[in-house]
């Protein structure tokens, strides 16, 4: 995501400490993650020392302190998925994509994390891929599934 | 303002309104144990050893009295069966994590703490948070802070401010029950600014006093 984008953001906050979260989480949906020097910018614009801004992006699971890849995998691991297989679907993923949770591929094709209940319970177990749902998922479907994604 | 009147320990106490438990106590000369409070820093319940037995209308409960704050006639009681109990724990807990910390083993030694009962996680750190609320709250150089969260949350130099503001401070390494945080800045200093402190030590001989602490070598314990 541009430079450009980024700086219109925390333009918008500028002198604002209170407004360190909103700012965070803006650049983290645009720029999908944040990167150190993105950080350094916010604090000195909102003028919240460095050490806080790690601290809060440290935090939240929802902030990436690492580049994501083109797409975002998750295999849901909350209590109905769980008890409708989630494992094997976890265990495809990784196999297929090579990846351990968290972890974003060399080629940035990939990034893939679980996650504790994704709020579709009722088309569990489900794969989610940049926010598109696949429920009812089974291992042999997922490989037809990635293959979507380049 | 009138005075709130409590008990603590049996003996009648005085303690202004906005007080906590553990101020009123401490100025009466009643002896709580803590590890992350500091009379310069805002309060910070973290560690939950100053935890207290408080009946309050009949109620007993337990409170974190650097945070609980005084009122009207409750009964504090700074040790009971259950309050020791809760420390034994969790200085074993702590133990786990900084094995010779002196202050832990003091007080493993008061409430009988066993310091192999936890598997070793030798972290070092018992995060009480002191450095890096010194630093931001005193010293206002915001060099260390946390990151991550739960139980991965650890302290972290900034590199970009400590080798700026660290060599003439260190005041953290002193306040540390662990010594953690002067390993944690020497670490950062190795990393992100190695030799800098033999530059500095050139251009300016005879200063600083450097508060550096020795590390004592470890107890050899079982
Ligand atoms: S480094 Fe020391 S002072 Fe800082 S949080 Fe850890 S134990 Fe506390
Ligand atoms: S458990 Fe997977 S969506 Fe609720
Ligand atoms: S001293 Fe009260 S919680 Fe640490």
């Amino acid at each position: 995501m541009s430079e450009h984008t980024i700086d219109g953001i925390i333009e918008k906050y500028r002198g604002q400490p209170g407004s360190l979260i909103h700012a965070l989480v803006e650049i983290q949906h645009q720029n999908h993650w944040l990167p150190r020097e993105v950080m350094q910018k916010v604090a000195d614009a909102l003028q919240v020392p460095f050490a806080q801004v790690m601290q809060i992006a440290s935090f939240y699971k929802a902030f990436s302190l690492t580049p994501k890849g083109r797409h975002e995998v998750h295999v849901c691991t909350g209590m109905t998925c769980h008890l409708r297989g989630a494992a094997k679907l976890r265990a495809k993923v990784e196999e297929l994509t090579g990846l351990k949770d968290g972890e974003t591929d060399t080629d940035s094709r990939f990034t893939y994390q679980t996650g504790a209940c994704l709020g579709s319970c009722s088309i569990g177990p489900e794969l989610i891929v940049n926010g598109k749902h696949y429920g009812r998922m089974t291992p042999e479907k997922i490989e037809d599934v990635l293959k979507q994604y380049e | 303002m009138t005075d709130i009147v409590l008990t603590i320990d049996g003996k009648e106490v005085k303690a202004k309104a906005g007080m906590t438990v553990l101020q009123a106590a401490q100025q009466e000369g009643i002896h709580i144990p803590t590890l992350c409070h500091h009379e310069k820093l805002e309060a910070f319940g973290g560690c939950r050893l100053c935890m207290v037995e408080v009946e309050s209308r009949g109620w007993t409960s337990y409170v974190v009295s650097c945070v609980y704050p005084v009122a009207k006639d409750i009964v504090v009681r700074t040790r009971s069966e259950k309050v020791d109990k809760i420390r034994k724990v969790l200085v074993e807990e702590l133990m786990a994590h900084a094995p010779d910390a002196p202050e832990l083993i003091k007080l493993a030694e008061e409430y009988g703490a066993d310091r192999n009962r936890f598997e070793r996680d030798a972290s070092f750190c018992i995060v009480c948070g002191l450095c890096v609320r010194y630093c931001n709250e005193v010293k206002q150089k915001n060099a260390v802070g946390f990151i991550d969260n739960g139980a991965r949350r650890e302290i972290s130099f900034i590199p970009e401010v400590a080798r700026k503001e660290c060599w003439d401070c260190q005041e953290c390494f002193t306040i540390c029950p662990t010594s953690y945080a002067q390993a944690a800045y020497l670490l950062s200093e190795a990393l992100a600014f190695p030799g800098q402190r033999k530059k500095i030590k050139a251009e300016k001989p005879l200063q600083p006093k450097s508060r550096v602490i020795p590390i004592m070598p470890a107890p050899v314990t079982t």
